[in-house]
């Protein structure tokens, strides 16, 4: 009898750039869970193109359990996780593991409450053993929660980037699963998705940042705009200046915004609130543009510049054009 | 219609957190405490709907009495009345606390009050837990919407929409119904003064749970090791300039054309 981690895989709808099918951050959850049991089984629910199924056995899931049919093609929480639940009624899994996403927390919660079961989300790790142990990240990752995992199957969704993917593959098969939904898997669907772009998205995969804070003021974005349109990049703007009403929430970069992973990240009159640096600490190079050099963005910065953004981002934008063949 | 917004105080820490002595928990006493931002919209949501379809929108919160602090602010923005599950409950687990939200919400029917929507905030600003909404619908047997940005009420139907990975996602359900908030499609209002002396007057349901809590597992809290940050000074003022656009060059993010 083997004990088997059951994750929840989530598909990209466009193949991604990479050629992958599996979501990014699902291919991290798969190779995680291989440390929790002694094989790893995949759920996938609606449709499951063959290249999925390779790519989840070459990331070593042995079986791919996948639920699919007319009432599955919208996106529903409780209806994914009555398929999870199923399947896990069925295999008997020590742990379910999710990507922590909009959609794996919810249907981890789901299936938590379904089977009466706690669910531990953004863990950075699991040991089991008796007790199970975890740490999860509270307070955006500025914080870190030990727990003991209660309760007998272990619900945990997987904190993004602390993992890197690695594929370890091996011989896999593809089961069915019969499902049983209600209505009450249904009520609460996706009933149409609107494609107007949120701009959110945008600022997800930017490579470069240029970030205001407070210290910009209500009119003063245009030259960072300037310099972001000149290197390629995007706006992004920190809690304060949306709460003021000068730039749309979408542009917000921070633990209750968009959270960011550019090479570069402009930090302009930004003090660097705990809850702003949960947004941009995935940042590969941070340069802190700042009056103050006691200010917490400085301190966390890899470069910076003591200065008033007012003068120091158009000296810049004038600096690039005047090297400009 | 009736809304329902449930909140959680939280401490208002913004720069580096400290931990108690036992760390058990974030030192919050030089910080104070606040409501979670999703919740400041949760509630501004709820005062929207209220105007806009009459009815009522009320509070509330599992807690010590300290919680009263943040009631009393959403009652200063123009909720109505106030319940206070009187617990301290720290150490609960996720589902304890939807369970004492689902009790109140099921004596409150028995008492002939019901609540068409149930408002939280996606996940809680210290814990983010991201559950106790969808715990709390299963509890009752309703419909559940999470991470929503903006909400509709019409003929009995709240249309929510969110974030998707591909757009978009509009959701059509039922009323009555549970519904989680992300910040961002409202700014909260501040509250005026006789708002604030309302909110000091307001008379205060109080709970005595009957949940007996399964409790959360914790066993500490930790702070994350600090990368030691070399931060490496460019210059001062606009005359920087030029050595920002040296790293900008050494990053591969310009283009060295005509050098100077």
């Amino acid at each position: 009898m083997t004990s088997p981690v059951l994750v929840l895989v989530e598909l990209d709808d466009a193949a991604g750039s990479a050629g992958s099918v599996v979501s990014a951050l699902s291919l991290q959850a798969l190779t995680f869970a291989r440390g929790l049991g002694d094989e790893v089984h995949a759920a996938v629910v609606g449709e499951l193109p063959d290249s999925a199924g390779a790519e989840l056995a070459s990331f070593g899931a042995s079986v791919v359990h996948h639920a699919a049919g007319a009432r599955l093609d919208g996106y529903a929480a409780r209806a994914w996780a009555t398929a999870l639940v199923t399947v896990a009624r069925s295999t008997g899994p020590v742990a379910l593991v999710a990507a922590s996403t909009a959609r794996g927390n919810e249907v981890l919660a789901y299936a938590g409450a379904m089977l009466g079961e706690p669910m531990a989300a953004n863990v950075v790790a699991v040991v089991p053993g008796a007790p199970w142990t975890a740490t999860r990240q509270m307070w955006g990752g500025a914080a870190l929660e030990e727990l003991t995992l209660l309760g007998s199957v272990h619900l945990v969704t997987l904190a993004a980037h602390v993992v890197a993917a690695a594929p370890a593959p091996v011989p896999s098969t593809v089961v069915e699963v019969a499902l049983e939904l209600t209505d009450a898997d249904l009520v609460s669907r996706v009933v149409r998705t609107e494609t107007a772009a949120s701009g959110g998205a945008d600022l997800a995969a930017a490579k470069v940042v240029v970030g205001g804070g407070r210290g910009v003021g209500a009119d003063g974005f245009d030259p960072l705009l300037e310099l972001a349109a000149l290197l390629g990049g995007t706006l992004g703007v920190s809690r304060v200046v949306t709460s003021q009403g000068w730039r749309p929430h979408h542009e917000q970069v921070g633990q209750t915004g968009t959270r960011i992973a550019p090479d570069l990240y402009i930090a302009a009159g930004i003090s660097g609130a705990i809850q702003h640096m949960a947004g941009c600490q995935s940042a590969k190079t941070l340069l802190a543009i700042n009056t103050d050099a006691d200010a917490p963005m400085v301190a966390k910065a890899d470069y910076a510049v003591i200065g008033d953004l007012h003068q120091v981002i158009p000296a810049i934008t004038a600096e690039i054009r005047r090297r400009q063949p | 219609m009736d809304v329902l917004v449930c909140i959680k105080r939280v401490p208002g820490a913004s720069g580096k957190l400290t931990l108690t002595d036992d760390a058990m928990a974030v030192d919050a006493r030089h910080v104070g405490y606040t409501l979670s931002p999703h919740e400041e919209c949760a509630v501004e949501m709820a005062v929207r709907l209220v105007e806009a379809h009459g009815g009522a929108a009320g509070v509330l919160t599992v807690g010590t009495e300290e919680s009263l602090e943040q009631v009393r602010e959403a009652l200063s923005v123009g909720l109505g009345s106030a319940v206070l599950v009187e617990a301290d409950s720290a150490g609960w687990a996720p589902a304890d606390v939807a369970a004492a939200i689902a009790d109140v919400v099921r004596a409150h029917a028995a008492q002939g009050i019901s609540h068409d929507l149930l408002l939280l905030g996606n996940e809680a600003a210290d814990t983010a837990d991201f559950q106790v909404g969808v715990r709390l619908a299963e509890a009752l047997g309703l419909p559940c919407v999470t991470a929503v940005k903006t909400i509709e009420v019409a003929d009995g139907v709240l249309t929510a929409r969110r974030d998707g990975p591909d757009g978009t996602e509009v959701y059509e359900v039922p009323l009555p119904a549970v519904v989680t908030v992300r910040e961002g499609s409202v700014i909260a209002r501040y509250p005026s003064v006789p708002g604030r002396i309302r909110a000091k007057k307001a008379p205060v349901e109080r709970v005595t749970p009957t949940v007996v809590p399964q409790g959360n597992g914790r066993t500490r809290l930790t702070l994350p090791p600090e990368a030691p940050s070399p931060v490496v000074l460019v210059g001062s003022g606009a005359d920087a300039a030029p050595a920002v656009v040296d790293l900008l060059e050494r990053l591969g993010l310009v283009q060295s054309g005509a050098q100077s």
